[in-house]
């Protein structure tokens, strides 16, 4: 009884998380013929068609190039600036450190919606606005904070006694960070990354607010959705959806852990 | 750890410089943005307060998050329950249920339409069945509360797990001892949930709490798409008077008045902190 309770709930909730998923797909492969009739929920086949038009014929390729490009360059601004930052968090005890911490998780808090506009007007003088880098630095401020607190909590899994170790045979401090802090931290590193990455992926207002040629796909996509037929929407949400799956699939152990930081 | 001052600042100071400039130097500027006007500085806030569009803004961003919330907690609550209990096939079912994490507000209300839309799979399905005759329509300006239905269960379906991750590791925190102690006493499960497990995970259920309104005032995407301006939201407001009406000064104000919501709320969320740990002073 017990048993077929589990059972039970778990083909329940099972089907109303994925589901949903399991209709987009199909609708994104769906011919339009075959999805305009009523009387049909099974396609009679399936087609790549959509997606295909959607990339090459109406800017989704460009996209999500723009997409690609505008996270790649957030990771690696917010690293290269969130690694030190999050290093001395967990290795050294000074004045202002409960400070520094809470402006983290203050400007964690601070939503893209509030400074988006006004970013706009800093970009004009800066010859910023409308293009990638403009809206990869956006994300890199809204990614940076996540990276201090994660690679802070990353490193503070490496035992300090490793580098102490390291240093008495004659690493320096930097070399030992390099040689053996960087090694054992680097699966955490990369599942943040990936987490860093799907985050901007799915961030939609300040791209959209930041450029208008230069949009990545989920601004491109709130910019034209509306006006499309109903299978180019399948198809953006299937081209959306399905390389973040991949990537959180990836990370899956290290989810729990990433949001309740992510969040805090 | 060493205790140093000069080190761990030379190595913070690059990511505070990169905050400042890009996140609260653009703040100021929403400030200034949101101040000036030709007709003084309190003209936009006049005129956006005086409005019918803020006012419904205002209130649907409220029920929405009224709404969708506390359906979002009972469910969560249920899911982070059952995956710690640790049954046979629960890591299997905690993985599906983090699905949704993945993807962003657009996604779902894409995934939602596909469902939703005439020719979706709902109709398809009540179609097939002889449950209904014609299509239901749930989108336009003539279905607002349909339109509104649609948004909330997006909203759940999508931001569920967020709550139950947050929850499960709250519940995982919970000394198991505590239980055992129960059961030697013969409590029953309801009376071990309510006397135990639900007062230990009350922080956790108050950040979880704090996340879930501050992105409740951020709802934008999901209504976008779906409704549009038919159900207007704060950030939508944003959105259109910047986008549509290229208005920054308005579409900074609505931006600011997101800003201060989230700044009352954060300040809530810290005074139930704080008054947590007095009454474990007291206490102890």
């Amino acid at each position: 009884m017990k048993k077929f309770f589990y059972v039970l709930t778990f083909v329940a909730v099972s089907l109303w998380l994925l589901g949903p998923l399991f209709f987009i797909f199909l609708a994104s492969l769906t011919p339009s013929s075959d999805f305009y009739s009523m009387n049909k929920i099974f396609p009679s086949r399936l087609t790549l068609e959509h997606i295909y038009k959607l990339l090459v014929n109406l800017g989704g390729w460009r996209a999500m190039l723009v997409s690609i490009q505008v996270a790649l360059v957030a990771i690696a601004v917010s690293f290269a600036l969130g690694i030190p930052a999050g290093y001395a968090l967990t290795r050294y005890i000074f004045r202002g450190k409960n400070m520094i911490k809470l402006v983290m998780l203050f400007t964690r808090s601070v939503p893209l919606v509030v400074i988006a506009v006004s970013l706009v007007t800093m970009y004009l003088r800066l010859n910023l606005a409308d293009t990638m880098f403009g809206v990869a630095l956006a994300h890199g401020a809204m990614v940076l904070p996540f990276v201090v607190l994660i690679t802070s909590s990353i490193f503070s899994g490496v035992f300090v006694e490793y580098e102490e170790a390291g240093m008495i045979f004659g690493l320096s401090r930097f070399g030992a960070f390099l040689r053996i802090t960087m090694p054992l931290a680097l699966p955490g590193l990369a599942a943040s990354a990936i987490f860093a990455f799907i985050m901007s992926w799915n961030e939609v207002f300040a791209s959209s607010v930041l450029a208008i040629t230069n949009r990545t796909l989920p601004a491109h996509i709130l910019g034209t959705a509306m006006a499309s037929p109903d299978y180019f929407k399948f198809a953006a949400g299937t081209i959306m959806a399905v390389p973040a799956l991949i990537f959180i699939f990836l990370i899956r152990k290290y989810l729990i852990s990433m949001w309740g930081i992510s969040l805090k | 750890m060493r205790r140093e001052s000069v080190t761990p600042m030379l190595l913070i100071l690059p990511a505070m410089a990169y905050l400042i400039v890009f996140i609260g130097y653009p703040i100021v500027g929403t400030f200034q943005l949101a101040f000036s006007g030709s007709k003084g500085w309190l003209e936009n806030f006049i005129y956006v307060f005086s409005s019918k569009d803020f006012q419904n803004a205002f209130f649907n961003t409220l029920i929405l998050g009224a709404t969708v919330i506390p359906i979002q907690f009972i469910l969560a609550i249920i899911f982070a329950l059952l995956i710690n209990k640790k049954w046979k096939g629960y890591k299997v079912l905690l993985y599906i249920i983090a699905t949704p994490l993945a993807l962003s507000d657009v996604t779902a209300a894409l995934i939602s339409y596909s469902i939703f839309a005439p020719n979706g799979y709902l109709n398809k399905i009540l179609l097939n069945l002889n449950w209904i005759e014609r299509p239901l329509y749930f989108f336009g300006y003539m279905f607002k509360s349909r339109e509104f239905l649609v948004v909330a269960l997006t909203e759940i379906w999508r931001a569920t797990p967020l709550v139950f991750v947050i929850l499960l590791a709250g519940l995982q925190s919970i000394n198991a001892e505590y239980l055992e102690a129960a059961d030697v006493f013969g409590f029953s499960a309801w009376k071990k949930f309510i006397k135990i497990t639900l007062p230990l995970l009350k922080p956790s259920i108050v950040s979880a709490l704090l996340v879930r309104t501050l992105f409740a005032f951020q709802i934008f995407g999901v209504v976008w798409l779906l409704a549009g301006r038919d159900i207007t939201v704060l950030a939508g407001e944003t959105y259109y008077w910047y986008v549509f009406r290229n208005n920054r000064n308005i579409a900074s104000t609505y931006a600011l008045i997101i800003a201060i919501l989230t700044f009352i709320v954060g300040w809530f969320y810290i005074g139930t902190i704080r008054s947590k740990h007095l009454e474990e002073g007291v206490r102890t």
